[in-house]
């Protein structure tokens, strides 16, 4: 059995009296994009938080490639190949779309006095573009971020989280507001990124907060289910269908 | 970066900078170099405020830490050449120290904290009469000279602080070209995304405000030489809040912002003598419908321009494709 990329292990944090995560646990294999999913207020955005380094954890480990990495901070978290999306639109509004992109993995490159003297692209241009392609954003590359579409500024957004080669992305609810027509385009997309697993791009591992349940479903290998800070279950999507217990505290009938 | 007519608009103003001031007086040369230091000094702040985001009030501290620097040193008997870098660095090392609230505190808090900053070097300046001579200040400060060459009439200490001007701005425009710059304006845009993408946040702020010092260290320095004579009074809170104006009014985070904002500064209250007690009340008023009109500054006027010139094709081809439609 191959070692898991990811593991949690009983992650807790509370706000004062009120538990918002109560010992969590999972691990996330290579290659494998794992969903989380639960009602509004059952501890998803915490359990990231926690993950991504926003907040500290009261106790419990993170670990990454074997790695204990609990408490570090965004940054280092970047820098050792932890890629996210915000639940909220997060892209730099007064650069271009093409610079959105190349300002995402620049800083994977060189020490800071070389990136002074590097050229503006860092080397990054040819891998800008090809995002670009494959997101079919060329048309509006040029443009300021800040003046596209919501939807197109959502797609900048994830191809932002996977210019540096990211081993783990997290994605904070990649289709919230976006147009259903688009939902499908997404979900391809990071398909195609979770295959995609050549010489010169490693592959991602993918961990989704997402409440549109047939986005979830089509998309994850398997999927947590938390209720009240808990996990209530994990298991592939057909599992998850079919257990009695979700189905009563969330999917309903 | 640069379009064809940008280029050519570049040349013709350069032209004009190295043409027209040997036919002015000595007060228009004056001003043409007042006006070059201001440009130094704002680009500086420009990098700080416009393109990091960093909202600082004590620019005209480091000015005037540069102008002593050059006025004290010169007066013991050190050259310019000794002055000017000590000036530059001692401005980068304090910059990079004031930087330091800015990773606690942003916006109007940030702007206090180093508006206090400015208020403790203004009291130095007054009160450590030993050292800066107080209020009565400095005089007698001398002027430059290279390699045998005297920069001490006026019209040569112009091009003196006019190729000072063209080296500080092109090496401010490679920064930006690089990588740097993109830090620079994600650290403006979002802070919190920008280090999620792994860009090291704290080194960038501290850095925009430790350039953005020396640029004013600098401007110090040449502003100490050619007025001769330091005091206190150009360097307060008030004159931090010129100067953010200057950046403001030429439009901050455009790389030619400073010159127009600067020119704005420094001439217009010139222009404005005729006004003679008026001036300050017709400067504000200008200024409050400058920023009605165009709140990102001057140079913002171009592609607003763009903006609506190509919503209303957009609008004609809507039209003319729902005509074809209907």
């Amino acid at each position: 059995m191959t070692a898991p990329l990811f593991k949690v292990s009983d992650l807790k944090k509370s706000y004062g009296a009120i538990r918002a995560v109560g010992g969590v646990s999972f691990e996330v294999m290579p290659g494998e994009i794992f969903g989380v999913i639960g009602p509004n207020g059952s501890g998803k955005t915490t359990l990231f938080n926690s993950v991504l380094g926003q907040i500290r954890p009261d106790a419990g480990t993170i670990e990454l490639n074997g790695h204990d990495i609990t408490g570090l901070s965004p940054l280092q978290l970047n820098r050792r190949g932890v890629g996210r999306t915000f639940q909220t639109l997060q892209v730099f509004a007064k650069m271009s779309v093409r610079d959105n992109l190349l300002v995402a993995a620049q800083e994977h490159r060189g020490t800071m006095i070389g990136r002074m003297l590097a050229p503006g692209d860092s080397g990054l241009g040819s891998k800008a573009d090809a995002l670009i392609a494959q997101f079919r954003i060329g048309h509006v590359a040029h443009k300021k971020a800040g003046e596209l579409s919501y939807g197109q500024q959502k797609l900048v957004d994830i191809a932002m989280a996977f210019m540096s080669d990211p081993s783990l992305v997290l994605l904070d609810e990649p289709c919230a507001g976006v147009n259903p027509s688009l939902v499908g385009g997404i979900s391809d997309l990071l398909k195609q990124l979770n295959r995609a697993g050549d010489a010169e791009r490693k592959r991602s591992s993918f961990i989704v907060i997402e409440h549109n349940m047939d986005f979830v479903m089509d998309l994850c290998h398997r999927i947590l289910v938390m209720v009240e800070g808990m996990v209530m279950a994990i298991g592939t999507p057909s599992e998850i269908r079919a257990n009695k217990q979700v189905l009563d505290a969330y999917l309903g009938n | 970066m640069f379009t064809k007519r940008g280029l050519v608009i570049g040349v013709v103003c350069l032209a004009a900078l190295l043409a027209v001031p040997p036919f002015l007086k000595n007060y228009g040369v004056y001003l043409f170099t007042y006006w070059a230091i201001f440009v130094i000094a704002n680009m500086g702040l420009n990098l700080t405020v416009g393109y990091a985001g960093q909202k600082s009030l004590g620019h005209a501290a480091f000015f005037g830490l540069g102008a002593y620097s050059v006025a004290i040193l010169m007066k013991a008997g050190f050259s310019f050449w000794l002055g000017l870098p000590v000036a530059a660095v001692g401005c980068f090392v304090i910059g990079l120290a004031v930087g330091f609230p800015a990773l606690r505190v942003q916006t109007i808090y940030l702007a206090f904290a180093t508006l206090g900053f400015n208020t403790l070097v203004w009291l130095v300046m007054r009160n450590e009469q030993w050292l800066t001579g107080g209020t009565f200040g400095i005089n007698g400060i001398g002027r430059p000279a290279l390699f045998g060459v005297s920069f001490d009439g006026n019209l040569a200490y112009y091009y003196f602080v006019l190729a000072f001007a063209l080296v500080l701005c092109f090496l401010l425009w490679r920064l930006l070209a690089s990588p740097w710059g993109k830090a620079f304006t994600a650290l403006r845009d979002n802070p919190i995304r920008a280090e999620s993408l792994g860009v090291n946040v704290q080194a960038y702020t501290l850095l925009s405000f430790a350039i953005g010092a020396a640029y004013a260290g600098i401007a110090g320095a040449l502003l100490a030489s050619l007025v001769q004579f330091v005091e206190p009074v150009p360097f307060t809170v008030g004159a931090s809040i010129m100067m953010y104006l200057m950046v403001v009014l030429g439009g901050p985070g455009y790389f030619l912002g400073p010159l127009l904002g600067s020119a704005v500064g420094v001439l217009l209250p010139e222009w404005l003598r005729f006004a003679q007690g008026w001036y300050l009340f017709v400067f504000g008023i200008a200024v409050i419908l400058l920023m009605l009109w165009l709140p990102d500054g001057l140079l913002s006027l171009p592609e607003r321009i763009r903006a609506r010139r190509m919503a209303r094709s957009e609008a004609a081809a809507r039209a003319v494709a729902a005509q074809a439609g209907g």
